[in-house]
């Protein structure tokens, strides 16, 4: 395919929408970095709250289920005080026959500014922006198996966080790279930032094909993989992949792909141990890796508000810049 | 109504003609070429000077949408479009809605056509009923009724035995067997082509082994049940290895090809758009490529335009969840010139490929042009640009990728039996 279409940016370069990883570049994704950076020194210092976005209401159209990434939208936007409306449209209009473009034409008529969208199909986000009114901004919180661009962002921030730069990082993602939004928004962010190289660690099964085109390199063989690596990314194995034609049983996947406090050691001895939740303990993850010391999951979500508190205020600015 | 078509450059692969001349036409019938009978006077004389004349297209897959799909096209709207673009014989798949199964709906389909007077409709009965898979269609009452052939279409077959015995059963009438590879566990409900395009978009794929293990499949029942069968809406570039491979060994296999094959990879796609999703999906230069190499080489034998018009919601969506297909009559003569124009084609090998073959394919009195041969004719400029638009644009169906495209070569004139079915406007 060609480079999807920069419905993001405005002409003055600016973000408008957040749909995906592509499309953006280094500058664009540090200027995200250090807004975050900002909003989170702020929130540190026990100031929550910003009128930047006062007046302005935000909705939250989640047509797949989700907690963490709902919360932290709405947080995020509360503390740049718009109002947030979250509709659980996975067991409301769609389900009554609506098409995802009606309901989206029924929010727009309530005069909304923006959308945060998460849906089953890859590109639904993408439909969205292309079809909804110009004045109206689109972020996605995950679409089907394509990208997942906020959380590979709070991902990038608590990576720089901790290891102060990107150049020289080996960062492995391991798990089912195949359904994985999440892992495609990293690699393409983590090549983005120059990290020295990615690799994805997993069973041919939970690997898309041609995945060496991504950007990663391969292995099946965490003992191998994790070698010299700064940073380790656990992905979510989905209920539903295991016992199925992808994997044989949890405890095959847990032996052979579940980081443990001696698979860790493999890696370098500062490294840190990154998921972007919720955890299965046991089944990709030990408890002991989960809440030991390399651990930085909280931090993850903690970081997650100011990341997305970022986004949410860029993508309104950049509306305002194309008007 | 007497006809003759002066000064065109006819050009008819079935029978090695190739040069400057006159056709005349009488009674539905080409009645002389180069020279007018005696004592012909002519009630219409078109001056092809300048022009292409050569036998009217056959499309071996074309959707009208009726009955059933109303909503989408009719009947009349795109055989209207498929006269416009040099088509004089259109084959319907059987997954119409209710499908062909029965010769009540042949009938329904003929009287409909007979209505719309534009090109020769034939319909394909459907192989099982209801093209559940389950019990074999009344194939022998259906050919009778006039089916052409027989096809599961795009509904792909779970049952072995079932594709077996209905390829004993077809063969037993000698009727041929349209067969679109796709392995249905492997497709897996995919929407793009598995490689590097759908990993990275995070659209479910489907290998090109979806398709050659149903070709390999089929091709050994063919062995065994003697079944006549042409390959329909080939993809993959082992699929051509595997086609010339049973045309070596002697096997009663022919093979065709979509025209957007030839043209589109999934490089091209637009991320998310909607119309180029079809079912086979685009896959990559590679295959592409063999493709047009299987077509210069009579491995491929026909092109057809995999005709599916569609209404606008169909396309609106979230890609996985779309309608594969693409509204492609018109665009089929301007893509066959476009091949011929990258030096992929000679003209002859193109109109062979769009109407020579398909007819020899189909055993239809058609594809060429000597005397006393159905007058099925099309004439056309290769040089002249149009653009897609809503203005130029005749079927219901405005799907296409090539939307908004300049396109170069234009049908001016469509006969069908010998008579006027499309006039272009000047």
């Amino acid at each position: 395919m060609l480079a999807i279409e920069n419905l993001q940016l405005n002409t003055q370069g600016k973000l408008r929408h957040f749909l995906s990883i592509e499309g953006l570049n280094k500058d664009l994704l540090t200027e995200i970095l250090d807004t975050a950076e900002s909003f989170a020194g702020a929130s540190e210092q026990s100031i929550k709250k910003f009128p930047l976005l006062r007046g302005k209401t935000i909705v939250n159209l989640f047509f797949e289920n989700s907690t963490r990434t709902r919360a932290t939208f709405e947080l995020a936007a509360t503390r740049l005080s718009a109002d947030i409306l979250s509709m659980n449209i996975a067991t409301s209009a769609t389900s009554k026959g609506e098409s995802l473009l009606d309901t989206i034409r029924n929010m727009e008529a309530m005069q909304v500014d923006m959308f945060v969208v998460r849906h089953s199909l890859s590109g639904a986000a993408h439909f969205i922006a292309q079809h909804t009114a110009p004045h109206i901004n689109v972020i996605n919180a995950g679409d089907g198996q394509h990208e997942h661009p906020t959380q590979a962002m709070l991902d990038m921030f608590t990576i720089r966080r901790v290891k102060k730069q990107f150049a020289g990082l080996r960062v492995a993602i391991v798990g089912d790279i195949l359904h994985s939004r999440v892992a495609r928004s990293q690699i393409l962010a983590l090549n983005m930032l120059g990290v020295e190289e990615v690799r994805v660690i997993a069973p041919k099964t939970l690997l898309p094909a041609q995945v060496e085109e991504l950007g990663v390199s391969v292995y099946y063989d965490m003992h191998v993989g994790l070698k010299n690596v700064d940073v380790i990314i656990m992905l979510r194995l989905q209920k539903e992949r295991m016992n199925s034609t992808f994997l044989p049983s949890e405890n095959e996947y847990f032996k052979c792909f579940g980081l443990t406090d001696e698979k860790l050691k493999i890696a370098n001895r500062d490294a840190v141990v990154m998921h972007p939740g919720p955890i299965n303990r046991g089944v990709e993850i030990a408890s002991s890796v989960a809440d030991g010391p390399q651990s930085v999951i909280l931090q993850q979500v903690s970081n997650g508000i100011a990341v997305r508190m970022a986004v949410l205020s860029m993508t309104m600015n950049g509306n305002r810049g194309a008007e | 109504m007497r006809i003759e078509i002066v000064n065109g450059h006819i050009i008819d692969p079935q029978n090695g003609f190739d040069q400057q001349g006159s056709l005349y036409i009488a009674e539905g019938k080409i009645i002389g070429m180069m020279h007018a009978p005696e004592g012909f006077a002519a009630d219409t004389s078109i001056n092809a000077q300048g022009r292409i004349v050569c036998p009217g297209f056959v499309d071996l897959s074309a959707r009208l949408r009726e009955p059933g799909q109303s909503h989408k096209a009719t009947m009349k709207s795109e055989t209207k479009a498929a006269a416009s673009a040099g088509f004089t014989s259109l084959c319907i798949p059987p997954d119409t809605s209710p499908v062909i199964d029965s010769p009540a709906i042949v009938e329904l389909i003929e009287d409909k056509a007979e209505k719309c007077d534009y090109p020769h409709i034939y319909p394909i009965a459907a192989l099982t009923q209801k093209l559940a898979g389950t019990e074999l269609s009344s194939m022998h009452a259906l050919k009778k009724a006039g089916c052409i052939a027989v096809s599961h279409g795009h509904h792909a077959l779970q049952d072995l035995l079932i594709l077996r015995r209905a390829m004993e059963y077809a063969a037993s009438y000698d009727l041929l067997l349209i067969y679109c590879p796709q392995e249905a566990a492997l497709s897996n409900k995919g929407c793009a082509h598995e490689g590097a395009m759908a990993s990275r978009y995070g659209l479910p794929g489907i290998p090109a082994a979806a398709e050659t293990i149903a070709l390999v499949q089929c091709m050994e029942l063919i062995e065994q049940t003697g079944c006549r069968v042409h390959f329909q809406g080939l993809s993959c570039a082992r699929s051509v290895d595997l086609i010339a491979k049973a045309k070596i060994a002697g096997l009663p296999v022919s093979a065709g090809v979509a025209m957007h094959q030839l043209h589109l990879t999934d490089q091209d796609m637009r991320p998310y758009d909607s119309h180029y999703h079809v079912i086979p999906p685009l896959r990559s230069q590679q295959d592409k490529d063999a493709l047009l190499v299987g077509i210069q080489n009579n491995i491929i034998d026909s092109i057809c335009s995999d005709h599916q018009p569609h209404d606008v919601d169909a396309k609106l969506g979230a890609f996985p969840e779309t309608e594969p297909g693409i509204s492609a009559l018109e665009t089929v003569l301007p893509l066959m010139l476009r091949l011929v124009e990258q030096k992929n084609l000679s003209l002859t090998q193109g109109i062979e490929k769009l109407s020579t073959e398909p007819a020899r394919i189909l055993g239809l009195n058609a594809g060429g042009l000597a005397v006393n041969n159905v007058a099925d004719v099309c004439i056309f400029n290769t040089n002249e640009s149009w653009q897609i638009n809503a203005k130029t644009w005749q079927s219901r169906g405005q799907n296409t990728p090539f939307w908004q495209d300049t396109m170069y070569g234009k049908v001016t004139h469509t006969l069908q039996s010998g008579k006027i079915i499309y006039l272009a406007e000047r």
